[in-house]
C-alpha cells in the first residue's frame, strides 16, 4: 500500500526524499505556494534586464557586419554575442535544474506546468536566452496568485510578443500600418485563445480571433528597452471579443481584455482539465476537474485556490501511478535519489552540464527549450515511454550516474530512499543480481516504478 | 493513441505504431516477399555534384564548363566517363561488376532546388507530397514485413521510411554497455508492468551489439556496423543518410570528406556482410538533385536538376554506367544551365524492388511511386 507521503512526493512534486519541512497533506503542499520564491533567491536566474545586453551586442554585430562584411573582428564580435545569448540561456537551464532538485516539489512542478502552458522556442541561436527569462519575469511570480496577472505577465513579456509574432503585427489602419504594407499578425491571438485561455473549439469564432488580434496591436519589443506599448501599431477604434466591447486607448483595453478571459468559465474548464491531465491521469475524473474549474471561478481565478481544490478533491490521491515522469522530471528524480542538491547542480561546468544532463533529455524525447510548438509538450504516457525514449532513459542509467557521483553510491540504499513504498520485489531481487554496482544502480532509475508517477 | 494500439505497434517513433496496417495491403501484393535479398538506400544530403563524382570527360563541353575541377586526376571508367580519384577505393568493386551508377537522373522535382523540398520528393517518392515515404510504402506492397524487416540508422529523421508500415530505427549515440545478465535483470524488472515489459524488451533490443569496440573511428563505422549486423539476420531493407554534399566553393577540398565517407560506407558494409549477403545486396545511394553544369566563381557548384545515383553490390549488373547522356553543350542543358534529365530516378528505384522483390508494375506505379511510369527493364540487376 503506498502511503500519503509517497504519492504526495511522485505525484505533486519530483519524487522522494520529499523536502523539508515535510509535505504530504493538501494543506503543507500548498503552503509551499505562500511566502517569497526560496529557490530563486538561492539559484537566481535572470529576466529581460540581462536579456536585452546580449541583444544589444547581437545589433551591435549586425551593424559592423553590414558596414565592414566578412570582416574578422565583425565575425568575432557575432560569435561572442551569440555565445554570450546560449551561455545565458544554458543558465537559466542550470538554475531551473537546480530549483527543481532542492526546491518546494509541487512549486517547482506548477512552475514547469505554467511554463509549458505558456511555451516559448527559441527560433534562432539567437533567442536561446528567452524562454527561461519568460519563467523568471512572468510566471514565477505569480504561480501561487491570480491567473489574470499571469496571463498580463506573459502577454506583455517580449519573449511570448517575438515568439508569437505579436511585435510584428501592426494595425491596419493604424499610423504605420499603410505605410510599411504590413499588417495584422494573429498568431498571439489566436494561441491566446486556443492554447492559454479558452481552448480549442469552446465556441470562440475567427472574428473573435480578429478582433482581438486587432485590439493586441501596439504590443510590441523595443531592442534597447523590451516591451513598449506603441501607439502608432495600434488599431484605432474599439474591438468586440466574445461579444465584449473593449474602447479607449493605450495599454488598458488590453489588459482589460486579458483580465476577462482569464475568468471565463471556458478558461476555468480548459485549465482546470490541463492541471488535472497534467498531475493525476491522462483520464481525470470528470468530478476533480468540476471542482477545480468550479473553484477558478468562485475565486476569479486564483491559483492557490484552484492547486487546493485539486489537492482536496479524493480523486488526486489514488494510489495507481498512471503518469510517466517526463525527461525533465526524471532527470530531477534521478539527482535527487542520487543524493545530489541545487548546489551540486550549480557546481557542475558547463560542458558537463550539457553532456549529462541537457543533451540527454533531447534524446529521451524532451529538449529543453525545445517543445514542438506553442502547445508544449505532450502529456499521454505513451509519448514518453517509447522505446527509443526509454532505451535513452536506460542508456542514461546506467551510463551517467557513475560520472555524477564517486564513489557510486549503494543501489539498495537509492532504492530504498528514492521510491520508498514503490519499490517492488522483482527490483529489489535485482539489485541484489546484478553483476555489478553500475547496473544495479541503473536498475533502480530503469524500473518502472521510478518511472511512472 | 491508447496503450492497447501502442503495444500493439511497438515501432519507431510510437505514433506511426498503427496496428499491422499492412494487413490490409497484402491484397495488393503478389511479390515473392522479400526473401532473402537486401536493399540498402543511402539519401546523400546536400544535392552530390554528380558531374564531379562521374566525370563526362569524353564530352567536348566538360573541360571548358570545369576549368577548375576537370583538371584534377580521375580513374578511367569507359572512355567516356572518368571516376573521381575520392572514389578510387571503389575501382576493384567496379572491376568486379559490383559498381555502376546512372547518370542523367533526377526524381520529378523541378526549378525550385530547395535542399528540404527536393528531399522530401525523394524520400516521399511522389509529388503529391504525404508525409510518408516510399520504403515505408514499399513495406506495405510486399507479403511478410515485420517491424523488423526495415531499419532507419542514424540520427536524420529519414522521412523514407516514415509511414503506417512499422518500421524500426535507431541512433548511435545511445551507446550502452550493458552485460547479458543486465540486460535479463530489466526484463525481469518490467516484467509486471504491461507497458513497460515491452518498451524495455524493445528498448533492449535497440541498445544489442552496441559497445562491442565499434563505437571508434569515423561515425559512419557505427552506422554501417548496426545496418550490417541486422541486415545479416532478419532485416532485409536499410537506409540511413550522409551529409555534407552541398558544395559551393572550393569543391575539390569540400568533396573530399563526404566521398571519403561515401566510400568507406559501401567497402565496410561489403566486408561486414560477407560475400553471400553481399552477393544479394543492391545499394542505391542518391540525392535531391545535382548540381549546376559550370562551375561557379568559387571553385564550387551551386544547385541544379540532374545528376548521378550511385549503385553497388553483388546483386548489381555494373561495370557500367547508365542513362542516356543528353550532352553538355548548352543548348542540351535543362534551362541553359544544369544537366539535363533523361530518366526518372524513381524508376530505377522501382527496378531494383521489382528485381529483388518482385513487386509488380501495378503496385510500383500506384502505391510506391504514384505517378511513375515505369519503362521497361533496363537490366539493372543481375
Amino acid at each position: 500500500m503506498t502511503d500519503q507521503a509517497t504519492i504526495a512526493a511522485f505525484r505533486f512534486g519530483f519524487g522522494l526524499p520529499l523536502p523539508d519541512p515535510l509535505s504530504e497533506t493538501p494543506a503543507q503542499l500548498v503552503a509551499q505556494l505562500d511566502g517569497p520564491d526560496r529557490a530563486a533567491e538561492r539559484w537566481p536566474g535572470y529576466g529581460v534586464a540581462e536579456v536585452i545586453p546580449v541583444l544589444q551586442a547581437l545589433r551591435e554585430a549586425k551593424r559592423m557586419a553590414a558596414e565592414a562584411p566578412g570582416d574578422k573582428a565583425t565575425k568575432k564580435a557575432q560569435r561572442r554575442a551569440i555565445k554570450a545569448g546560449s551561455a545565458l540561456g544554458l543558465s537559466g537551464a542550470q538554475a531551473a535544474v537546480a530549483r527543481a532538485v532542492s526546491g518546494a516539489g509541487f512549486r517547482e512542478r506548477l512552475v514547469r506546468f505554467w511554463a509549458d502552458h505558456f511555451t516559448v522556442v527559441p527560433r534562432s541561436r539567437t533567442e536561446r536566452a528567452w524562454p527561461s527569462a519568460l519563467v523568471e519575469d512572468a510566471i514565477r511570480p505569480h504561480v501561487g496568485g491570480r491567473f489574470g496577472d499571469m496571463l498580463q505577465a506573459v502577454v506583455t513579456h517580449p519573449a511570448m510578443l517575438l515568439y508569437l509574432d505579436q511585435a510584428q503585427s501592426l494595425g491596419p489602419n493604424s499610423k504605420r500600418g499603410g505605410k510599411r504594407g504590413k499588417g495584422l499578425n494573429e498568431n498571439l491571438a489566436r494561441e491566446l485563445l486556443e492554447l492559454h485561455t479558452l481552448g480549442v473549439g469552446s465556441g470562440y469564432a475567427q472574428d473573435d480571433v480578429t478582433q482581438l488580434a486587432e485590439l493586441l496591436t501596439g504590443l510590441t519589443v523595443v531592442p534597447d528597452k523590451g516591451f513598449a506599448f506603441d501607439a502608432g501599431r495600434a488599431e484605432p477604434g474599439a474591438e468586440m471579443v466574445l461579444g465584449v466591447e473593449y474602447d479607449g486607448t493605450g495599454l488598458e483595453p488590453v489588459l482589460a481584455a486579458l483580465r476577462d478571459l482569464a475568468v471565463r468559465p471556458e478558461t476555468a474548464r480548459h485549465i482546470a482539465g490541463k492541471l488535472a491531465v497534467h498531475f493525476v491521469s491522462d483520464s481525470p475524473d470528470p468530478g476533480l476537474v468540476g471542482a477545480m474549474a468550479a473553484e477558478w471561478l468562485a475565486s476569479g481565478g486564483d491559483l492557490r485556490a484552484v492547486a487546493g481544490a485539486m489537492l482536496a478533491h479524493p480523486a488526486a490521491w489514488v494510489p495507481a501511478a498512471e503518469k510517466a515522469r517526463q525527461p525533465f522530471d526524471y532527470m530531477v528524480s534521478v539527482l535527487k535519489g542520487l543524493g545530489l542538491g541545487g548546489d551540486d547542480v550549480m557546481g557542475m561546468a558547463e560542458g558537463p552540464f550539457l553532456r549529462m544532463i541537457i543533451e540527454p533529455m533531447a534524446t529521451m524525447g524532451q529538449a529543453y527549450d525545445g517543445a514542438p510548438g506553442p502547445d508544449g509538450w505532450p502529456e499521454a504516457v505513451a509519448d514518453w515511454i517509447t522505446p527509443q525514449g526509454m532505451a535513452a532513459r536506460i542508456t542514461w542509467a546506467m551510463e551517467v550516474p557513475g560520472r555524477l557521483v564517486t564513489p557510486l553510491p549503494d543501489a539498495g540504499a537509492v532504492a530504498a530512499r528514492a521510491l520508498g513504498d514503490r519499490q517492488t520485489g522483482r527490483l529489489a531481487w535485482a539489485i541484489k543480481a546484478a553483476e555489478s554496482r553500475r547496473e544495479a544502480l541503473g536498475l533502480v532509475f530503469a524500473a518502472p516504478e521510478f518511472n511512472r508517477r | 493513441m491508447d496503450r492497447r494500439g501502442f503495444l500493439k505497434g511497438l515501432g519507431t517513433a510510437a505514433c506511426s505504431a498503427a496496428a499491422h496496417p499492412w494487413l490490409t495491403s497484402v491484397s495488393l501484393a503478389e511479390g515473392a516477399g522479400f526473401g532473402e535479398n537486401r536493399l540498402v538506400v543511402v539519401i546523400l544530403r546536400g544535392a552530390m555534384d554528380g558531374l564531379d563524382v562521374v566525370q563526362p570527360r569524353g564530352d567536348a563541353a566538360y573541360a571548358a564548363l570545369r576549368p577548375g575541377l576537370s583538371g584534377a586526376p580521375a580513374l578511367e571508367l569507359d572512355g567516356f566517363f572518368h571516376l573521381h580519384s575520392g572514389l578510387s577505393g571503389l575501382m576493384p568493386l567496379w572491376q568486379a561488376g559490383a559498381l555502376g551508377f546512372v547518370h542523367a537522373t533526377s526524381t520529378p522535382y523541378r526549378d525550385k532546388r530547395s535542399h528540404f523540398d527536393g528531399q522530401d520528393l525523394l524520400e516521399a517518392g511522389t509529388d503529391v507530397l504525404g508525409r510518408d515515404g516510399w520504403l515505408n510504402r514499399l513495406m506495405q506492397v510486399v507479403p511478410g514485413a515485420r517491424a523488423e524487416t526495415a531499419y532507419a540508422v542514424g540520427r536524420e529523421g529519414m522521412l523514407i521510411l516514415t509511414g503506417k508500415a512499422d518500421t524500426r530505427s535507431w541512433a548511435p549515440e545511445q551507446k550502452l554497455v550493458l552485460s547479458a545478465q543486465g540486460r535479463l535483470l530489466l526484463d525481469h524488472v518490467a516484467h509486471d508492468d504491461d507497458l513497460f515489459r515491452d518498451v524495455v524488451s524493445e528498448a533492449l533490443a535497440l541498445t544489442e551489439g552496441q559497445g562491442a569496440g565499434n563505437t571508434a573511428g569515423d561515425e559512419v563505422d557505427g552506422l554501417v556496423d548496426f545496418a550490417a549486423a541486422r541486415l545479416r539476420e532478419e532485416t532485409r531493407v536499410a537506409t540511413f543518410s550522409l551529409t555534407g554534399w552541398d558544395t559551393h566553393k572550393g569543391q575539390t577540398k569540400a568533396m573530399r570528406r563526404p566521398l571519403e565517407r561515401l566510400q568507406r560506407v559501401i567497402l565496410r558494409l561489403q566486408s561486414e556482410l560477407g560475400d553471400q549477403v553481399w552477393g544479394r545486396t543492391v545499394v542505391l545511394a542518391m540525392t535531391e538533385f545535382g548540381r549546376t553544369a559550370a562551375e561557379n566563381g568559387s571553385g564550387g557548384t551551386d544547385h541544379g536538376t540532374g545528376g548521378v545515383m550511385l549503385a553497388a553490390g553483388g546483386g548489381l549488373r555494373g561495370g557500367r554506367v547508365y542513362g542516356d547522356w543528353p550532352g553538355l553543350a548548352e543548348a542540351a542543358l535543362y534551362q541553359r544551365r544544369d544537366l539535363m534529365p533523361t530518366s526518372d530516378l524513381r524508376a530505377w528505384a522501382a527496378h531494383a524492388m521489382r528485381g529483388l522483390y518482385g513487386v509488380d508494375r501495378a503496385a510500383l506505379e500506384n502505391t510506391v511511386f504514384p505517378g511513375l511510369l515505369l519503362p521497361d527493364d533496363p537490366g539493372f540487376l543481375l
